[in-house]
């Protein structure tokens, strides 16, 4: 041996030691060996799971708006190509000369400059900013051209709610619009994507659910930073559904333009169905500038219009009726045999109760009349008797059944019930006993008395249909579901006491000396019988009416009157009715009239039953309601 | 005192001698690990052998002639260069405080012109040169006496304290638990380790409260990473999703999800394993470690095999300190020790830990060649 003896010792303690270190060893490796099996085996479904989570990323799809078309299949409102230009500012080398060189294409402005560099800013590099929108087709084409000078510019096309008809369907149709705060509570996160709009007005917010559709999705891959590698699937969604309405857009737009240059109003209704026909207020707002975005100047001009263009007059505007409402006093006087429609009354101008004096709107009087002949000439003095004789609780009662005071859930938002006044209602809201006179002044159609043009209608209709409680509706169907309403039951009021209301009204039109005489149609088979109205928005003093009261034309234009007409067509076997209501329109005969007749021809011109009218027709079965037949 | 240097067989090795000796299966082991490396660096860069697996391969190559060249020198010439050696990279660690510049936010490397230095790395090779060399020098009962251990503790200290100044715990860490492990095959009483244990449990606090901030973030985070899933926690985190989903068979080389899509940190590096967890599976870990455990097991033998102290000890030295690696970096990536960085052997991306690591290698290569000489205690210069 060579070395010193002790290696032998040491080498012992070396052996000993190493295969304590070598089973170290081994044991931290089946340690490492334990973790990779529960890593990998035990919890790999787990991190397979958040693994997914973290690659794939879930983009929703906006689904197609549902269409919305008149009972021909006219479109109302449909999705337009909304023609705008992206900006990715990871594929520019400076985004400022990229957006001067666009500026010369499609002009910027200073706001619109500034967002795009902001956002730019904030959100990663290879998110696409929206720099314009709603370009129009000849700067999309430039900018398409142009695109190869243009790094990181991207032309896309989007989809926009487009409203072909624009004002003319403003109030029915309605409008959409960016998603606000207070839509939030909506779960859909639909609502989360940037430039998702929604109904906000009209049926477009009634049916926004049915409209929406469902979103659909595409399933992405990305990196750790959130850029798209590739889609892994794709669903389209389910598009809204289509709505059809009762609008015949023909007579919607005759209407919108008769009305033009009025505060007005004017509902066609069918009145064996209820199907509303046309539903007109004046004036209007282009519902396209709501979804572009309204500038301020447009909006302030909205407000501050004293014709009330946001206000959708047919469902929200109330009038007092006026001697509109007579037909209801007549009824209820027939029907509670407080006279007989033979019944004659002489009229001197005015009518005394107490201390006061009821004036009938002819100061001299109209004579002796009967019932028919009080409403031909709308004698105020005979409804006076009328009413003191019926007294305001059978007056309110009759009212309610024809509709009036009563909401009947029309689709389009915002609909008021109107008034009808009761003692117990002028107690409950003033504390002050119901007067005598009161009940006079109601008997008219004036005082607490208040009703909207749609009222109007549906009171004419149920007159006209012989005394059956229809109810408006303008959805037609939703996608694949009809609007099924129920039969019209009746309002129990007797036939008696509507042929009364009915033959006075057609004595209005068509006997000479009637109101609305000079308004009458002649064409054969299309006689309408009508009523006209003119609703006090003043109170005429002593002192005035002893001067001699002021004609309109020496007001000014909110303090006179409001012109009011309402009719059924044709007099014979009637189908529709119509009621009109011009706001300060000083005359019911004068001018609410002559528009309700021209509105009516056209209705009855687009009937399908009248085989006279030329000109484009609708299918047949289209206005055939089965009510009809029955 | 020549004959002092002749092996068990009474004669010198020739070259020849040695080619026949050197052990080829080791070196296909060493390649078989590489490959593994090259084809996960091949994957990361989207299936390109630029920029990484290429450079890498270039870097084994070198590494295999260092090995070459390190396992044919005479190991008692090591033996004589030990002190010398571990004497310069001393020098040097203590120049990285004066000329070293900072990288990666600690003062770890020197820039030699032609090489960017870390004496840290060089420190823990020419470690086990040294005590190998000390220990080759005493008996048995001379090395638990307590005056023949203030040299050692000196030699591990030195560089101890250096590393953690830079600071760089994790390698000041490493140095320590090599000294220690070098102490113990050596033959220390196990008093001591009794002692030592129980002072190092009393330390803790002390430790804790020397620790830079970011070091007791990561160590906080380890224990608790989803408390912060989006800070420090996020790359353990991430890191166990990754291995997690691989399962057993893994998602397919180059269709790690994880790793391409870049939801893995440092995957060409650090989290290498990590990344062939995911694509491979645990067939594929596994099957790493397996060989691995192959290259710790001939380490072990080697140092049973040889006839002097002084090759046992750098067997068993240069074995220790490819264990810790090992353990410290997949132990990091599946969330069972703080984050550290450490590379992965022969896998990580990275040119210093390839160079040392071969050097170390043909160390280990050189006592086995060499493993029949034996080598009196104090056996003088040899050139």
């Amino acid at each position: 041996m060579l070395t010193d003896g002790t290696d032998n010792a040491r080498f012992k303690t070396f052996s000993r030691r190493a295969a304590i270190l070598g089973g170290a060893q081994l044991i931290v490796f089946g340690g490492l060996a334990s973790r990779m099996y529960y890593l990998q085996v035990l919890k790999s479904s787990e991190y397979q799971m958040l693994a997914e989570e973290n690659r794939v990323n879930m983009r929703l799809l906006a689904p197609l708006r549902g269409e919305i078309v008149d009972r021909f299949g006219t479109v109302l409102a449909s999705n337009r190509q909304n023609f705008r230009v992206l900006l990715i500012p990871e594929q520019t080398p400076d985004i400022e000369e990229t957006l001067t060189k666009l500026n010369r294409v499609v002009p910027l402005s200073e706001t619109q400059w500034k967002r795009v560099l902001r956002d730019a800013r904030r959100s990663p590099a290879f998110l696409p900013i929206t720099v314009s929108e709603n370009l129009s087709w000849a700067q999309f084409a430039q900018v398409n051209i142009h695109e190869p000078d243009l790094p990181g510019i991207e032309p896309d096309v989007g989809e926009t709610r487009h409203y072909p008809h624009g004002p003319a369907l403003a109030h029915v149709v309605g409008y959409v619009a960016p998603v606000s705060e207070n839509d939030l509570d909506d779960e859909d996160p639909l609502l989360k994507l940037p430039g998702f709009r929604i109904g906000k007005s009209g049926l477009e917010r009634r049916l926004d659910g049915e409209l929406r559709g469902a979103a659909g999705a595409s399933h992405v891959e990305v990196n750790a930073y959130g850029r798209v590698i590739r889609e892994l699937s794709k669903d389209p969604g389910t598009p809204g559904s289509k709505v059809v309405l009762t609008l015949d857009m023909d007579l919607q737009k005759f209407a919108t333009e008769r009305l033009a240059g009025e505060a007005a109003a004017a509902v066609v209704m069918d009145i064996h169905t209820g199907d509303v026909l046309a539903s007109v207020s004046t004036p209007a707002y282009d519902p396209n500038d709501f979804n572009v975005g309204l500038s301020q100047a447009t909006w302030d001009g909205l407000i501050k219009n004293p014709y009330k263009p946001l206000v959708n007059k047919t469902i929200a505007g109330q009038y007092p009726p006026g001697s509109t409402f007579k037909m209801i006093v007549a009824a209820a006087a027939v029907e509670h045999k407080v006279m007989r429609p033979t019944e004659r009354i002489r009229c001197t101008g005015k009518t005394t109760l107490g201390n006061h004096e009821f004036h009938c709107w002819k100061r001299r009087g109209h004579g002796y009349v009967d019932m028919r002949q009080a409403i031909m000439h709308s004698c105020n003095t005979y409804f006076y008797e009328a009413a003191k004789r019926l007294g305001i609780d059978r007056i309110n009662e009759m009212a309610h059944r024809f509709g009036l005071g009563e909401s009947y859930g029309y689709e389009v938002p915002g609909e008021k019930s109107g008034l009808v006044p009761s003692r117990g209602w002028k107690r409950a809201t003033t504390g002050a006993p119901w007067q005598q006179g009161e009940t006079l002044i109601a008997g008219v159609g004036q005082g607490y008395l208040l009703a909207t043009p749609l009222q109007l209608a549906v009171m004419t209709s149920r007159l006209a249909n012989g005394g059956r409680a229809v109810k408006p509706h303008l959805v037609r169907s939703v996608g694949e579901e009809i609007m099924e309403s129920p039969p019209a039951p009746s309002m129990g009021v007797s036939d008696a006491a509507l042929a009364v209301a009915r033959d006075g009204m057609n004595m209005v039109s068509n006997v000479p000396g009637g109101t609305a005489y000079r308004s009458r149609l002649t064409e054969p088979g299309m006689q309408l019988a009508g009523k006209t109205g003119s609703a006090q928005v003043r109170r005429i003093s002593r002192e005035e009416r002893e001067s001699g009261v002021l004609t309109n034309e020496e007001l000014e234009w909110k303090q006179r009157e409001h012109a009011l007409f309402v009719a059924f067509a044709p007099v014979k076997d009637p189908r529709y009715a119509v009621s009109v209501v011009v706001e300060h329109g000083s005359s019911g005969s004068r001018t609410a009239a002559p528009i309700a007749r021209d509105i009516m021809r056209l209705v009855l011109e687009r009937d399908p039953s009248n085989t006279l009218a030329e000109g484009p027709q609708a299918p047949a079965n289209s206005l055939v309601s089965p009510l009809r037949e029955g | 005192m020549v004959d002092a240097f002749l092996n068990a067989s009474g004669r010198e090795m020739s070259l020849k001698d040695k080619f026949f000796e050197f052990n080829w299966g080791f070196l296909l082991l060493i390649f078989a690990i590489a490959a593994m490396g090259l084809a996960m660096l091949y994957s990361v860069a989207e299936g390109n052998f630029d920029p990484w697996a290429s450079r890498q391969a270039v870097r084994f190559g070198i590494g295999v002639c260092v090995l070459f060249v390190v396992a044919f020198v005479d190991i008692r010439v090591w033996m004589n260069l030990a002190y010398p050696a571990y004497g310069v990279a001393l020098a040097l660690l203590v120049g990285v405080e004066f000329i070293g510049f900072r990288g990666m936010g600690a003062q770890r490397w020197i820039d030699l012109g032609f090489i960017q230095l870390q004496p840290s790395e060089l420190m823990k090779i020419t470690l086990i040169l040294a005590l190998a060399r000390y220990f080759h020098g005493l008996t048995l009962d001379q090395v638990s006496r307590l005056r023949f251990l203030v040299v050692p503790a000196l030699m591990i200290g030195a560089p101890f304290y250096l590393t953690l100044r830079q600071p760089d715990l994790g390698t000041a860490m490493l140095i320590a638990i090599v000294g220690v492990v070098l102490l113990f095959m050596a033959g220390l009483a196990w008093r001591y380790f009794i002692i030592g244990g129980l002072a190092a449990i009393g330390a803790v606090p002390v430790a804790w409260g020397m620790l830079h901030e970011y070091q007791k973030q990561r160590v906080l985070t380890f224990l608790d990473p989803e408390s912060d899933p989006l800070g420090s926690g996020y790359h353990i985190l991430q890191s166990k999703i990754a291995l997690g989903s691989g399962g057993v068979f893994g998602k397919g080389f180059m269709e790690g999800t994880q790793s391409h899509l870049n939801f893995l940190p440092e995957k060409h590096t650090d989290f290498i394993f990590t990344m062939l967890a995911e694509e491979l599976g645990l067939v594929g870990g596994l099957t790493l470690l397996g060989l691995y455990v192959m290259v710790l097991m001939f380490g072990l033998t080697v140092g049973l095999q040889t006839r002097n102290q002084f090759g046992r000890l750098l067997a068993i030295g240069i074995t220790v300190n490819f264990f810790l690696y090992i353990f410290i970096n997949t132990a990091m990536v599946m969330g069972l020790v703080p984050v550290v960085g450490v590379p992965l052997p022969l896998v990580s991306y990275g040119g210093t830990a390839m160079l040392t690591l071969m050097l170390g290698f043909g160390f280990l290569m050189s006592v086995y060649i060499h493993r029949n000489y034996e080598i009196t205690r104090n056996p003088g210069a040899f050139w």
